[in-house]
């Protein structure tokens, strides 16, 4: 193999396999680490220039970081990211003169159609370099789906208050309860450019199921049905409830029928248990607050007397997968079950929908229903002057999936704006790369790390937890559990830096390397080098980082694969060839760097 | 500085024929100094006992005063072990391989402890055939008092402060070979391929194993004009590659013929030399001095397995001492009573 290039910033960037998971490439263990130092400002300022929402993302992030942990490959589960983020906004002093306000004018106009997480992050990139930002939403508030579907128990309004209101305080124009119902009519005014960030808003329906129509009454669209709970439109529910998917819409619309007079709430799904599309510890909360989940069960039928709904026909199945895992459902043969119920939630996925958008706008769409884009970094569709992003772009996404969209676009539209081609000479993150070395064998990060195991965070009694539609059901960490709940990130970011010229070969790193990671041995092509290494390299996900040739002719080969980033290694070389630099990396963004590496 | 290893290991570590890992035969992290070339020989020891599969309670740790015999605390953690005093670590060894017999022992020292205070020992240690691995860490210095030149320091080798050893060093090797050891090879700390299974097979050799490793002291004697530097003894370096091979294990490496040259030990095990031409005889000790002292008039450091007595006579077998361990003999075996001793009596009438 070729030296690995440490130069290139998505090497290290890779080994921070937390950040590399963040759509938006939350720097995780450094904040993480200035949780542990109590400096929960700091932690929240390093997730705000981020992901704009930490105490939004800190209850409700889909955590595409915590699979990825390295943690969870060492031991059983990863660091609790997720909700340490939360530890900072919950003990975070006021942050109000951190953030940058708005920019002096530059004479820019920008039109952001939709007031989610995506528009949002537009307008914070934008706002600091003087644009002038209207923001248009259909509901009083903004928030987008952040606030209309996600259920006030889960995420408390003055949670969401707050950090859309940090960013709408940069002098963004407002325009609510207005409904952008034709984009020629945006166009035809004078903004220099205009975002279009209104999420997948059509959920979807069962419109052939038989009895479908007569049944109509008590037959809800999931995401309708809790947006209207979330504008206090609807208050109530049957005491028979059936949810009809397995994705996270279904559980929260599950967990809400619970509050909302459901007594007897059930969710039934198509696919098996382990395939449902809801994070693994949402379905957990559904279970814990005494909700079933039926698997393997096709709707059939709406069964409807005297004109009115009064259960369903569901016909059961069994996966069963062909050679090359694609799943079919099989009907077992069974008769059908029927279910009893008073109403139905229909939470079975989301499509895009655009019938405002005319075609003389020129904005041209897939057949899939989603817009053209150029492709996932510049974000600009067919109409030069018009931009997607979040769940409008390519479909129904997750919040800090929409977050990383905005900055992206927010760079395109800039540059779009200031007369250059977003596609070429995009803006490079902005990466730096220090020693960590404190003393001879000292690091500034608690470099030994701990064993102590994940815990959960502590709820309300359920009794109390089912009273209130707005009672949040999680209480957060307290600051001696996220203490240790921190110390159990391993510091990835703290990168193992090797220089050959230095290195004289005398094993000490690989003697002493707890996890087996470093090997000295005979160059080759990457899979013949992966078998060679004192324990085979077999996660083919992890690179493999090669060193020039040697004074012996061997090259130094590290499997990052299980690397506790414990410094060892560079602890035991007598001439400082191994060094722990911290590695800190943010993705580029319109607006100037706010937060630079924490001292 | 860290004192703790962290707990975590790789989670897909090899297991030996017992089921353990190489884990199973750490010890405590080391506080020799970062890159010693003593910390490569116990990490070679660790790994040898645990390819050949060795239960760490039925090892034995012993040695003498240095910072070569200090080595013992950060290998085998689950092993038994002996820390004597300087230079006296063959008495113990003697005697504890006398008290019981089935244990592996592994006696580390250093030039020092050795070559200097403990020379007395050492050569008597040879002459009884201690069934033991001995190995030298051998530095040329001593680094625990700041890097004088040590008995092994090579004529002409510069100390760190200038000086430049007017003496001739003693070599380990050829004293062994002189004094009749049955086993003798030498090594270098940076040359695991070799080192690891020159260890193995001392450990399968019935009777006295000798090792003289070249371990670079880092801090005293790694600098240009010291002839035990990691990159001087690179330069020099002629290594005689080997494979070890335990008995009932299949040879599973290919080599072309001609190429080498197997020695089989007593208990089945051999060794494999790679590169040995058809004049080299492992069990010829007079051609190995001879080798020994061509590769020192040649500037040459000459590793591998020097030689090899497979059928040697070890102390228990030359006391003619019960096949049992004596630890393990009880009071009535020990003692057997007026009627046995009667009988003896008899005998002798």
């Amino acid at each position: 193999m070729k030296p690995t290039d440490i130069q290139d910033p998505e090497y290290f960037h890779k080994v921070v396999d937390c950040q590399f998971a963040c759509p938006a490439h939350t720097p995780v263990p450094e904040y993480i680490r200035l949780i542990a130092q109590e400096r929960y400002t700091d932690a929240y300022m390093i997730n705000w220039e981020s992901n704009v929402f930490p105490g939004v993302l800190g209850r409700t992030c889909d955590r595409p970081c915590e699979p990825a942990c390295r943690r969870g490959r060492v031991e059983e589960e990863p660091v609790a990211i997720c909700r340490l983020k939360r530890v900072a906004a919950d003990f975070k002093d006021d942050v109000k003169g951190l953030l940058p306000g708005a920019g002096p004018k530059n004479g820019k106009k920008v039109a952001l159609i939709g007031g989610g997480p995506a528009s949002l992050t537009v307008a914070r990139d934008l706002a600091p370099l003087g644009y002038e930002l209207h923001l248009y939403d259909e509901h009083a508030k903004a928030g987008g789906f952040m606030r209309s579907q996600i259920p006030a128990f889960r995420l408390p309004d003055e949670v969401l208050d707050e950090e859309v209101g940090y960013v709408l305080d940069m002098g963004v124009h407002t325009h609510f309860n207005k409904y952008v119902d034709s984009l020629q009519s945006i166009l035809d005014q004078d903004y220099d450019a205009i975002f279009v960030g209104c999420g997948a808003p059509r959920g979807r329906d069962l419109p052939n199921l038989p009895g479908r129509k007569e049944a109509d009454k008590n037959i809800h669209i999931g995401i309708d049905w809790l947006s209207s709970v979330a504008f206090e439109h609807t208050k109530s529910i049957g005491k028979r409830v059936i949810v009809l998917g397995g994705g996270n819409t279904a559980m929260d619309c599950c967990r809400t029928s619970r509050r909302l007079g459901g007594e007897d709430v059930k969710v039934i799904v198509r696919s098996p248990f382990e395939d449902m599309k809801a994070s693994p510890w949402e379905k957990e909360d559904a279970i814990h607050e005494g909700i079933p989940i039926l698997d393997n069960h096709v709707p059939k039928e709406f069964v409807v007397k005297d004109g009115k709904l009064v259960g369903m026909k569901f016909e059961k199945v069994e996966a069963q997968y062909d050679a090359e895992g694609k799943r079919s459902l099989v009907p077992t043969g069974e008769d059908l079950v029927y279910v009893e119920c008073d109403d139905v939630l229909i939470a079975i996925g989301q499509e895009n929908a655009f019938p405002w958008i005319e075609k003389s706008t020129g904005v041209r769409f897939t057949s899939w229903g989603t817009p053209i884009i150029n492709d996932d970094e510049t974000f600009q569709s067919t109409n030069k002057r018009v931009f997607f992003g979040g769940d409008s772009a390519f479909g129904p996404a997750n919040i800090i999936t929409a977050v990383a969209h905005g900055h992206k676009a927010a760079v395109s539209i800039d540059m779009y704006c200031n007369g250059q081609n977003p596609e070429v000479n995009r803006p490079a993150p902005h990466v730096t790369l220090v020693s960590q070395k404190m003393g001879i064998h000292e690091w500034s990060y608690d470099s030994i790390p701990v064993i102590d195991k994940r815990e959960a965070v502590p709820l309300v009694a359920l009794e109390e937890a089912l009273k209130s539609k707005t009672l949040e059901v999680e209480l957060g960490f307290d600051v001696e559990t996220a203490f240790v709940q921190a110390e159990r990130c391993l510091n990835c970011d703290a990168q193992t830096v090797f220089t050959d010229s230095a290195c004289i070969e005398c094993d000490a790193c690989t003697d002493i390397c707890p996890t087996s990671c470093i090997s000295f041995v005979e160059n080759a092509e990457e899979p013949e080098l992966r078998q060679s290494l004192l324990v085979p390299a077999e996660n083919a996900e992890q690179d493999l980082y090669v060193s020039g040739e040697l004074a012996t002719g061997k090259v130094m080969v590290k499997d990052e694969d299980v690397c506790l980033h414990c410094g060892l290694c560079a602890e035991r070389c007598p001439t400082a060839a191994w060094d722990m630099q911290k590695f800190y990396y943010t993705m580029a963004k319109a607006a100037p760097v706010l937060v630079e590496a924490a001292e | 500085m860290s004192y703790i290893k962290p707990k975590f290991r790789h989670p897909r570590l090899p297991t030996n024929k017992l089921g353990f890992t190489v884990a199973d035969y750490d010890g405590a992290i080391s506080t020799l100094c970062a890159g010693c070339g003593h910390d490569s020989i116990s990490a070679a020891i660790r790994n040898a006992c645990f390819q050949s599969a060795i239960p760490p309670h039925r090892i034995a740790k012993v040695s003498g005063i240095g910072c070569s015999s200090k080595m013992p605390t950060y290998f085998l953690g689950k092993s038994h072990g002996f820390n004597s005093v300087h230079g006296r670590m063959p008495s113990v060894a003697t005697g504890a391989s006398l008290a019981n017999r089935d244990l592996t022992y592994i006696g580390v020292s250093g030039d020092g402890d050795t070559a200097s205070i403990g020379m007395g020992q050492f050569i008597h240690l040879i002459r009884r055939n201690v069934n033991m691995t001995y190995i030298v860490a051998n530095n040329g210095c001593y680094g625990l008092t700041k890097g004088q030149d040590s008995a092994t320091a090579d004529l002409g080798s510069v100390a760190k402060g200038g000086a430049v050893n007017p003496f001739d060093g003693i070599d380990l090797a050829a004293l062994a070979l002189l004094q009749g050891a049955s086993f003798v090879a030498r090594s270098f700390s940076g040359d695991k391929g070799q080192l690891e299974p020159l260890i193995r097979a001392a450990m399968a050799h019935k009777g006295f194993a000798f090792i003289d490793v070249v371990s670079p002291c880092v801090t005293f004697n790694n600098h240009v004009g010291s002839t035990k530097s990691y990159a001087e003894t690179r330069e020099h370096l002629d290594a005689m590659p080997l494979d070890f091979v335990p008995m009932r294990e299949e040879i599973t490496t290919q080599y072309a013929e001609g190429t080498t040259q197997a020695v089989t030990l007593h208990d089945g095990s051999a060794i494999h030399l790679k590169k040995a031409d058809a004049t080299y005889k492992a069990n010829d000790r007079r051609a190995a001095m001879d080798v020994v002292q061509q590769a020192h008039a040649d500037g040459r450091i000459l590793t591998g397995l020097l030689y090899l007595d497979p059928d040697s006579q070890d102390l228990n077998q030359n006391l003619n001492l019960a096949t049992r361990p004596l630890n393990e003999l009880g009071k009535d075996e020990l003692c057997p009573g007026s009627k046995v001793l009667k009988s003896i009596n008899e005998g002798l009438r």
